[in-house]
């Protein structure tokens, strides 16, 4: 192809695009729209799997059999948006084995606040209610983006979330309302994950590399900084329903903007954790790595069955 | 307690699904690939919500305050009555396949019995609990057929699963005192009967799964009087963690 009918080809794209058209697996696409795709998605994909375990952690342990179910539930839904996450990404070209293998190597990434410990049952409710809600604000809009398969898995994906986080925050709130303990508690696991959060949101206008090629694909639609105080403006709020306390003395409500003003975020914290440095981004590397691996031979003899099956059958017919 | 044998009957039956599915809950995020993972959580899943159903009616029986949770949670390890099978560890995948599928044929049987019941809460709940049983005791036959009909590699696992975990398989066929009660009333299953046809499906499926049916005759039991492996300590420490540590609370 000349590079004139590539540049033809280009204009047509970006018009589709404009024209709010969904881009679907078959069509012709730039090289960088492909690559841009595969990287987010399959990051959004490795983050639904890793996210299983900061949960998992607790399914032991929960303190009812009603929470115990619903916290099976939701971390089996999580699954559930990986393996739809991974089939939308894997029309564009790469496989699931490759992808694992891009996780494992760490040459992908995933949502950094997954390396944070889960060490209190109030954890499961400040994650349902702080990092579903984030991830909402970050997702909703991409139930619009260009890529088919990527908005229709998001339409889905965004429903349970919502779910998700009206679990948490009634977690958060059944123990605001209860004894002493439990409301410390509680204020204990927001003050740890309030800030995580807020980074979830990705850093600053000013530093972010990829947002003005994402606003034209709608893979993005407004800026990390304008989603951070969306969540901010939502949550501020329902702490204060529930009695808790933001951890952020500077939080104040701006009558002129019509939003909070907050105080810093430490972005040391957050890159140290992004480059791979967190409390648990070792654990959580080592507990996908070795479910894997120990997973080979249980992989290995799923396909030679089904190989004998089917030349047995090929035996049979003739 | 007016329903003693009732409120017992009920226990020896809920406690296999409890101990089962905290174990099945252990493996959840860490499963040999995506779509393993998501239907060992199923079944866990599945097993608590059997639990529920059950504790809910004991609690109703005991009439003493008790709940479901407090029924689950908050006895001592001599008051389990689950039998050994369910509380043995997850080794590898064999094993928790292999566990599974020896439980799943015999929850299966008991079940479409228990639909008979006299006891019409019990067959409602046996009724419920078919389907979802039935398709557990497919998803595992049908790993026990992959593993065992799969690579040398996964048969030889598959052997020592199946070698190691039958010596626990007999017990499901003892009666306790409150067994031999219900069935008196028609509202228990004799579960003596059902040993044969058991043993013959096991044996079915191993058959195609060319795994060889284990001969031993030496096998182990007391789980139902609450006499258990040394693994349950350390099980019920994680699931009761919580009610302990924070008494009296509500979540």
């Amino acid at each position: 192809m000349s590079e004139e009918q590539i540049r033809s080809l280009e204009r047509q794209f970006d018009e589709r695009i404009a024209r709010d058209e969904k881009i679907e697996p078959k069509d012709w696409m730039p090289d960088k729209y492909r690559k841009t795709h595969i990287r987010q998605m399959s990051q959004h994909a490795h983050s639904e799997i890793v996210g299983m375990l900061p949960e998992g952690n607790w399914i032991t342990r929960a303190p009812s059999l009603r929470r115990k179910v619903a916290l099976l539930a939701k971390v089996q839904d999580e699954a559930g948006h990986g393996l739809y996450l991974y089939s939308a990404t894997e029309t564009l070209g790469i496989s699931r084995e490759e992808m694992y293998e891009q996780l494992h190597t760490g040459k992908a990434k995933y949502s950094s606040i997954f390396n944070y410990p889960t060490i209190t049952w109030a954890d499961m409710g400040a994650i349902g209610w702080l990092v579903d809600g984030a991830a909402i604000i970050n997702q909703v809009p991409l139930c619009n983006t260009s890529y088919g398969p990527y908005a229709r898995a998001m339409i889905r994906v965004c429903k349970e979330e919502s779910f998700h986080q009206r679990q948490g925050f009634e977690i958060m709130m059944k123990l605001a309302n209860g004894t002493p303990e439990q409301k410390e508690m509680a204020q204990d696991a927001l003050n740890r994950w309030w800030w995580p959060s807020l980074m979830m949101l990705g850093p600053t206008d000013d530093v972010s590399v990829h947002t003005e090629q994402s606003m034209k694909w709608k893979l993005k639609r407004k800026s990390n900084d304008d989603l951070r105080q969306q969540f901010i403006d939502q949550t501020v709020p329902q702490a204060e329903l529930i009695g808790l306390t933001i951890p952020d003395p500077d939080l104040k409500w701006n009558e002129e903007r019509g939003s909070y003003d907050f105080g810093e975020i430490d972005w040391d914290e957050f890159w140290q954790v992004v480059k791979g440095h967190g409390p648990m981004n070792k654990e959580r590397m080592k507990a996908r790595v070795g479910a894997w691996e120990r997973g080979k031979w249980v992989r290995d003899a799923a396909m030679a069955h089904a190989e004998k099956k089917r030349n047995r059958k090929e035996k049979k017919a003739v | 307690m007016k329903n003693e044998n009732l409120y017992n009957y009920i226990l020896g039956i809920a406690d296999n699904s409890l101990i089962l599915g905290q174990r099945m809950g252990e493996l959840c995020g860490h499963g040999p690939s995506l779509e393993t993972d998501i239907a060992c959580t199923n079944i866990s899943l599945d097993l608590f919500g059997q639990v529920r159903s059950y504790f809910q009616y004991a609690s109703k029986i005991a009439g003493d305050g008790r709940t479901e949770d407090d029924i689950a949670m908050l006895r001592k390890e001599r008051e389990y009555k689950n039998v050994l099978l369910v509380e043995q560890p997850n080794t590898d995948f064999a094993y928790t396949l292999g566990r599974q599928f020896l439980f799943d044929v015999y929850h299966l049987a008991f079940l479409k019995e228990l639909q008979k019941s006299t006891d019409l809460t019990l067959s409602a709940i046996a009724n419920k609990c078919v389907k979802e049983v039935s398709y557990h005791e497919r998803f595992s036959s049908d790993w026990v057929k992959r593993l065992g009909d799969g690579t040398s590699e996964s048969k030889e696992k598959m052997q020592e699963a199946i070698n190691d975990l039958w010596t626990y398989t007999d017990e499901f066929f003892h009666q306790t005192d409150a067994d031999k009660a219900m069935v008196v009333e028609g509202i228990g299953v004799d579960v003596t009967k059902l040993k044969d046809s058991y043993y013959k499906e096991v044996s079915q499926v191993l058959e195609e799964a060319t795994i060889q049916v284990p001969e031993s005759k030496y096998f182990q039991k007391g789980g139902k009087q609450g006499i258990h492996t040394e693994h349950l300590g350390y099980l019920l420490s994680d699931l009761q963690y919580m009610q302990r540590t924070y008494p009296n609370m509500e979540w």
